[in-house]
């Protein structure tokens, strides 16, 4: 039940004592999967077994995995420490978010479309805006995430330098959240990902740290350079842009304010709007293991130690983004809600019909008939997916009068006995 | 007799804290209803635009959102000052935001031409020291 109560879009329902989801409302941001305390709901990683049909493995791993060790732990050490654990090669991401920090700060100087222009980096973020605010998919900026830039990067080397054939190389992403692992398996368009599987943090973490003292004692590596650093945390992305009126939010139901806002045709003004469903951004991600403030400021003071040198030349970056390097293909569609009825009319009487349902109900979001709030219970009635007496309250209210009946029923029928039988009353 | 929908809501002035809410759940319910998102952008700086000059200027006001098959009406009836110039307050760029509401990001003085212009009827009356009324419809299809 704990799932249901938690999902912001109310997309689960309790029926026959199993948890089912509404697919066309589900935003895949993992709440759910936090919340539920019996595992009915896994999140859609893999394990390195799943690998083993690939020649050639490379593990990319969240910037986020950075600040999961002590502060000391460089990144080029977790890199090193990846490739002790059974991965053939790994390959860093935060260069990545530099040239993708780049090559928004090319689209905002450069194009003209409705402003602000909104992040796609957050998966759970993009769904919610496909499935709840249509209107706002032309401000999603049509840039690929540092994720498949990386990938993709990876994938061309490996191919280069060793020779391999693209089937051959698996590039696996250590994520720090379901919601990029199920945005793997269920892209927002249909087209090819680069990332072939996904690890949660929580379940390599354990291995690198057994891994890290041979490397830190042993090895030395070149350090990760650059401000795509500071990605996994709030205001991360807006740190690398030279726009000014940029907004960074995290936590839903701070981007669902925003996004009533935009959808107002407010915040005009604002150029760029960096947007994380978790309130503190990936490192708040709930598959990781380091707590969410401790990990940011380890985020911090990486971007400190190692921010103020660029990864990658500026004008080369220019060059590629001409060349489309950073787009993306296609276009995000809607998830448009099935409607109450196809029918206008009908769904209008339909509508007319819950709201009256809904005057009678409790309105205490109780969630013992299996919808998560009185609201969306009535709902589920004027869609047949529920029943009145599925309402406590109502079956309550209604077992009283039933049994008020009975009982006039029962009284009038032994006055007619006693009439009849005069005896019955001696 | 055709099918329709309808809700109140009341706005009071001065109430920042829940200004917008009413245009958000009209939003919810086009949703709902799967009507066109490019409809739906026109209902939202309609009624939020009317629901905002309530709670900026007048004391209170009822805001009944009626829709049909073929169309979506809007009607806003406050109590407040109402309007002494119609001509001169439907001027894009005319305000009397105090530097307040400036601050705020409102009185660019955009507010009655965005409600004009993305409403396909608009009607406004105006009675000083009595009230506004506002009626707006956007036809569907
Ligand atoms: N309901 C109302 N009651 C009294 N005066 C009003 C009302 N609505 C608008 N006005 C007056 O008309 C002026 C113009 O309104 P309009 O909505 O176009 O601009 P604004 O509210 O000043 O700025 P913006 O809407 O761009 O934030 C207001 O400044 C105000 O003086
Ligand atoms: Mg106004």
């Amino acid at each position: 039940m704990a799932c249901m109560h938690v999902c912001p879009t109310h997309a689960i329902r309790v029926r026959m004592r199993k948890a089912t989801l509404l697919r066309d409302r589900c935003i895949d941001c993992g709440e759910c999967v936090n919340a539920c305390a019996n595992a009915a709901v896994l999140p859609q990683t893999s394990s390195f077994r799943d690998f083993a049909r690939f020649k050639h493995t490379i593990a990319i791993p969240s910037p986020v995995l950075y600040s999961q060790f002590g502060k000391d732990v460089p990144p080029w050490a977790i890199l090193a420490a990846l490739k002790r654990i059974g991965f053939n090669d790994s390959y860093d991401a935060a260069c990545a978010s530099e040239s993708v920090s780049i090559a928004i700060q090319e689209y905002l100087d450069s194009v003209d479309s409705p402003r602000p222009l909104i992040s796609p980096f957050c998966p759970a973020i993009v769904r919610l805006v496909q499935v709840r605010y249509p209107n706002l998919l032309e401000h999603l900026i049509p840039i690929e995430s540092p994720m498949e830039i990386a990938a993709r990067e990876a994938k061309r080397l490996a191919m280069k330098n060793r020779g391999l054939r693209e089937s051959d190389i698996g590039v696996i992403y250590i994520t720090p959240c379901p919601a990029k692992a199920l945005a793997i398996k269920n892209p927002s368009r249909k087209k090819h990902s680069f990332v072939d599987g996904t690890i949660a943090i929580s379940d390599i973490f354990p291995n690198v740290l057994q891994a890290l003292p041979d490397v830190l004692t042993g090895e030395t590596g070149s350090e990760i350079l650059g401000l795509g650093l500071g990605w996994p945390i709030v205001g991360g992305q807006v740190a690398c842009l030279k726009a000014e009126d940029c907004l960074s939010v995290g936590g839903l139901d701070h981007a669902v304010r925003i996004f009533e806002e935009i959808e107002n045709g407010k915040l005009r003004d604002i150029q760029y709007v960096e947007v994380h469903s978790c309130p503190t951004a990936c490192v708040g991600g709930s598959l990781t293991a380091e707590n969410a403030y401790i990990a940011r400021g380890r985020v911090l003071k990486m971007v400190q130690r190692f921010g103020g040198k660029p990864c990658q030349d500026r004008e080369k970056i220019r060059e590629l983004y001409r060349k489309n390097f950073f787009s993306l293909p296609g276009k995000i569609p809607p998830i448009p809600i099935q409607p109450l009825d196809s029918n206008v009319s009908k769904a209008l009487g339909k509508l007319q019909q819950k709201q009256e349902l809904y005057e009678s109900l409790p309105k205490i979001n109780c969630g013992a008939c299996g919808s998560p709030t009185c609201e969306t219970f009535a709902e589920d009635v004027v869609r047949n997916t529920a029943d009145t007496d599925d309402c406590i309250f109502i079956a309550m209210k209604n077992f009283e009068t039933l049994s008020a009946n009975l009982l006039e029923k029962v009284m009038a029928h032994s006055k007619r006995v006693r009439v009849m039988n005069p005896a019955s009353q001696l | 007799m055709s099918a329709s929908f309808s809700r109140s809501f009341t706005i009071e002035g001065r109430d920042f804290l829940n200004a917008g809410r009413a245009s958000t759940q009209i939003k919810t319910i086009l949703k709902e209803l799967s009507v066109d998102p490019a409809i739906i952008r026109r209902v939202a700086i309609a009624s939020y635009e009317a629901e905002m000059n309530v709670v900026m200027y007048a004391t209170r006001a009822k805001l009944k959102f009626t829709m049909s098959a073929s169309a979506i009406n809007l009607e806003i009836d406050d109590e407040g000052p109402g309007i002494p110039d119609i001509t001169l307050a439907m001027q894009e760029g005319y305000s009397t935001a105090t530097s307040q509401m400036r601050e705020l990001g409102f009185g660019a003085g955009m507010g009655l031409p965005n409600m004009k212009k993305n409403s396909d009827e608009f009607v406004i009356e105006s009675a000083v020291s009595k009230g506004t009324r506002l009626t707006m419809t956007i036809y569907i299809n």
